[in-house]
């Protein structure tokens, strides 16, 4: 693939998610501070999220988006301030998509699908 | 203001409402770059039970931990207005003379968001 190809789809890549994260982060951002109310706890978070698809398939699509948006965005940062670019980079930045990917759906099936209280 | 000057960073450029919002987004999606796996890890403690949840849960009591929640919260709201109106100007072409107006918009909804979530924390 082409450098200017493959600019091309990760620039596509990062509006795509960063479309998608809009409608995520503001239902995410209402329900942290609707949810904070009288403390953040265990009881709480569980209580909404334990046994529900749509909480899980809301959850995974946004950690999909994170996961794909993040990395793009930090292999931007890291390109324009330290002027570090290739295949190295490349690589770290799709090392960090699979962490965030791996942790943030292990996450949303621990709040959806986990142990019993 | 020659090209050189502008790839040094000159200090003449942050007197643009521009510059700031740049600015702005850039420290916010690096915040949350960080922050993102500590919150998975954090909220993974719940595979063990709530219990757990509760325990680690119970180490964000601390009041350095919650004005850095709201501060996270601040960052995510930042992000997500800025990320936004990059989306307007770079794809519906919004680039009009209101912009230093929708950017102080967008900093003023991220700290009504960060005192709402404040003030249901405190």
């Amino acid at each position: 693939m082409s450098d200017a190809r493959r600019q091309s789809l990760l620039w596509i890549a990062q509006r795509a998610s960063a479309a998608v994260l809009g409608l995520c982060v503001v239902v995410h951002l209402a329900t942290m501070i609707v949810a904070v109310r009288g403390g953040l706890t265990a009881a709480e978070i569980l209580g909404r999220t334990r046994g529900s698809v749509t909480w899980m398939l809301f959850y995974s699509i946004f950690v999909f988006a994170v996961a794909v948006h993040a990395p793009i965005g930090l292999r931007t940062v890291i390109a324009e301030m330290r002027g570090i670019h290739g295949r190295v980079v490349d690589v770290a930045m799709l090392a960090f998509a699979v962490v965030l990917m791996a942790l943030g759906w292990r996450a949303v099936a621990a709040v959806t699908m986990g142990a019993p209280a | 203001m020659t090209e050189a000057a502008i790839r040094r960073g000159d200090w003449r450029a942050r007197g643009h409402a521009g510059w700031w919002a740049f600015a702005l987004h850039r420290a916010s999606g690096l915040a949350l770059a960080i922050f993102l796996p500590l919150h998975f890890l954090v909220l993974g403690t719940a595979l063990n039970g709530a219990a757990a949840l509760d325990a680690t849960l119970g180490w964000t009591e601390g009041p350095w931990v919650k004005a850095s929640e709201v501060a996270l919260v601040f960052l995510l709201a930042a992000h997500l207005g800025g990320g936004l109106r990059l989306l307007f100007v770079e794809l519906v072409g919004w680039r009009g003379a209101w912009q230093p107006a929708l950017i102080a918009a967008v900093a003023g909804g991220a700290t009504l968001c960060a005192l709402l979530f404040a003030l249901n924390l405190a």
